[in-house]
């Protein structure tokens, strides 16, 4: 422990003596650490802004549409042709094991008015689990619940954007609006969830018992058939099998032959953003490899300097010989030397790194992410470059003949 | 038993095509607290005798007996060990460290053998007070005279109670007086036990010792007692 703290001191004072060379040498890991850290952290910074987009939709969600009508040759788009049913809501829910939770959906656009104030938006009749599905909590108010859709209540969610643009200051629980002239009671507003990845504002919707919305608002569906349904798998890691699982039992369902086509379209929505995530995960390590490439150019000039330093140094190193160093204690000590420059190399780069993804984060719009880890990482990364590159000039110099050593001028 | 037992020792250099033969079958023995002057012209040998029996050469040949320990046996961590208890150093061009002070110089040999800074303290302060340089202890190396520079090399020699000190061309730096001073600080030390072997080409230093050998084309061609 004593000793160790000695050859701490030689190393500090040999790198004093050479103050620019020291510093010099040091920027070559200072910038090394710097692009690690700094391309780390926007790395992890760019997934996370991607995983928190993803978060606002709801992880894991699959869409099951209806299929599409076609009438003379023009074809009406998914959801026109009234295929999916209750029942098939509640056996996905009940016979596919890898799904969470279902919920039909109904939609539709309305106009909507409260006093003075109107507004066009999006109807959503749902059931209560909906909210469940899409991770969305409840602002004020009280949610859904079966009653509702059970005895078609007249009841609605409202979501940020329509509150506020409909009732400004005004608390709208308790009050009644009317959704196409019908009118409803507030029972709560749902928490603000922002624009998904293509820029819809998810705060502009009305939720409504699907009951309701089929009976009182869009008056024209068939009974027991649903627009869409919003299906939970349990986890990301069995988002697939899902898919194939409700996929399975619909055909069976809807006694669809072999070789025939779907009546109904299944989506997995998680998808798209999974390939997002996964190419920023690419891209991360490729920057990770680039920063790296440069973290190694600098411990290559630790080498060179410390190579530079034991010839420089022959005489000291004989001398240290001669009054009985062991070939560990010369090693251990141009080790720490190389050690020293690159971790105090290291911790400069750190800041600056830390400093830069800051400001890079600040410029492109992305959270500030300093992931202990990565500054763990750089700061063994750089620790290991030091003693990687310092152990041949340290071997070197523990090679040394004393007696040579001791005339070298 | 004799301290130092050298038989049939031989030290042979390949230069390329050349052999160049340094040592050629040398026998001695130097006992515990001789003074010994080593003489002989350049290439005589007598730098690489003394370098062996500093255990850092080893010989090509022979056997060398450092108190009972066969020292072409061991391996060069080994002879760091030996070279660090039992002998110490006292060079021409005094090889100390540069850039660092008086009383670091000095601890040098104990941080090689895991004394604690304490002990290190106490004990490089006693080897200052011997050489007479307990007020320098400050000093860095540019801010001392030749001759205080050999003293201090002296003291880091004996630093570590050290029962040999090598003394090669110690004065070869320093003028008469201060020649005189060391000349007269190695006989005290000689006085207190320690062995010191000195290598020297000036007969007027080399008559400090009792004992003279001669060396001449890598033989001994004289061993004489020179007692006074």
């Amino acid at each position: 422990m004593n000793s160790t703290l000695v050859t701490f001191k030689i190393a500090f004072r040999a790198l004093r003596t050479n103050k620019m060379r020291s510093a010099l040498t040091m920027l070559g890991i200072v910038i090394g650490v710097a692009a690690v850290i700094a391309m780390l952290a926007i790395g992890t910074a760019a997934r996370q802004k991607i995983s928190d987009e993803i978060s606002t939709v709801g992880s894991n969600l699959i869409m099951v549409l209806a299929g599409a009508t076609s009438s003379g040759g023009a074809r009406m788009g998914a959801g026109s042709d009234p295929t999916i049913s209750f029942d098939d809501a509640e056996a996905i829910k009940n016979e596919c094991p890898a799904v969470l939770d279902v919920a039909p959906v109904q939609t539709g656009p309305g106009q909507v008015i409260y006093r003075n104030q109107n507004w066009s938006t999006m109807i959503l009749g749902a059931t209560p689990s909906i909210l469940n599905i899409r991770e969305w909590e409840i602002e004020s108010g009280r949610p859904l619940v079966d009653q509702d859709v059970r005895n078609s209540t007249k009841v609605c969610l409202l979501g940020k954007s329509v509150a506020e643009n409909l009732y400004g200051a005004i608390d709208p629980v308790g009050t009644i609006l009317r959704i196409k002239k019908v009118p409803f009671t507030v029972i709560g507003v749902l928490q603000a969830k922002g624009q998904t990845l293509t820029g819809q504002d998810q705060d502009d919707r009305i939720y409504v018992p699907i009951t309701t919305a089929q009976k009182k608002i869009f008056g024209r569906t068939i009974p027991g058939m649903v627009q869409f349904l919003m299906v939970k798998a349990n986890s990301v890691d069995v988002l697939d099998d899902a898919v194939q699982q409700i996929r399975d039992l619909l055909r069976q369902r809807h006694r669809i032959a072999p070789g025939q086509e779907n009546d109904f379209t299944v989506e997995n929505l998680t998808q798209m953003m999974d390939m997002a995530i996964r190419l920023t995960n690419i891209m991360t390590v490729l920057l990770g490899a680039i920063a790296s490439i440069s973290l190694l150019v600098g411990g290559i000039g630790i080498m060179n300097i410390m190579l530079v330093s034991v010839t420089e140094r022959t005489r000291e190193i004989g001398i240290r010989i001669a009054v009985g160093a062991k070939t560990w204690n010369i090693r251990l000590q141009f080790i720490v030397e190389a050690m020293t420059l690159s971790i105090i190399g290291g911790c400069i780069g750190i800041a600056l790194g830390q400093t830069g993804s800051v400001i890079v984060s600040k410029f492109a719009n992305l959270p500030v992410i300093i992931s202990p880890l990565s500054i763990i990482i750089a700061f063994g990364f750089s620790a290991g470059v030091g003693v990687f590159f310092g152990f041949y000039p340290a071997y070197k110099a523990s090679l040394l003949n004393p007696i040579d050593a001791l005339r070298y001028e | 038993m004799s301290l130092i037992e050298v038989s049939s020792l031989s030290r042979t250099y390949v230069l390329g095509e050349n052999k160049i033969h340094a040592l050629s079958d040398i026998s001695l023995m130097i006992s515990e607290g001789e003074f010994v002057s080593i003489m002989g012209p350049s290439g005589s040998g007598k730098s690489t005798f003394m370098n062996i029996i500093g255990c850092l050469d080893k010989p090509t040949q022979g056997f060398y007996h450092l108190k009972g320990t066969d020292v072409g046996s061991l391996s060069r961590d080994e002879l760091a060990v030996i070279r660090n208890k039992r002998i110490g150093f006292v060079f021409q061009g005094f090889n100390l460290l540069p850039r660092t002070s008086a009383i670091e110089n000095v601890e040098l040999p104990l941080l090689y053998n895991g004394v604690t800074s304490k002990q290190r303290r106490e004990k490089a302060l006693a080897a200052l007070e011997i050489v007479g340089l307990t007020d320098r202890k400050d000093h860095h190396l540019n801010q001392l005279s030749g001759g205080q520079q050999q003293r201090l090399a002296i003291a880091r020699a004996v630093v570590n109670d050290a029962s040999i000190i090598m003394a090669d061309e110690p004065t070869g730096n320093l003028d008469t007086k201060t020649s005189k001073e060391i000349m007269m600080l190695f006989e005290k030390l000689n006085s207190q036990g320690i062995t010191i072997i000195l290598v020297t080409h000036e007969a007027d230093i080399a008559q400090y010792g009792r004992r003279l050998i001669r060396f001449l084309d890598g033989e001994i061609i004289s061993d004489e007692k020179t007692g006074d």
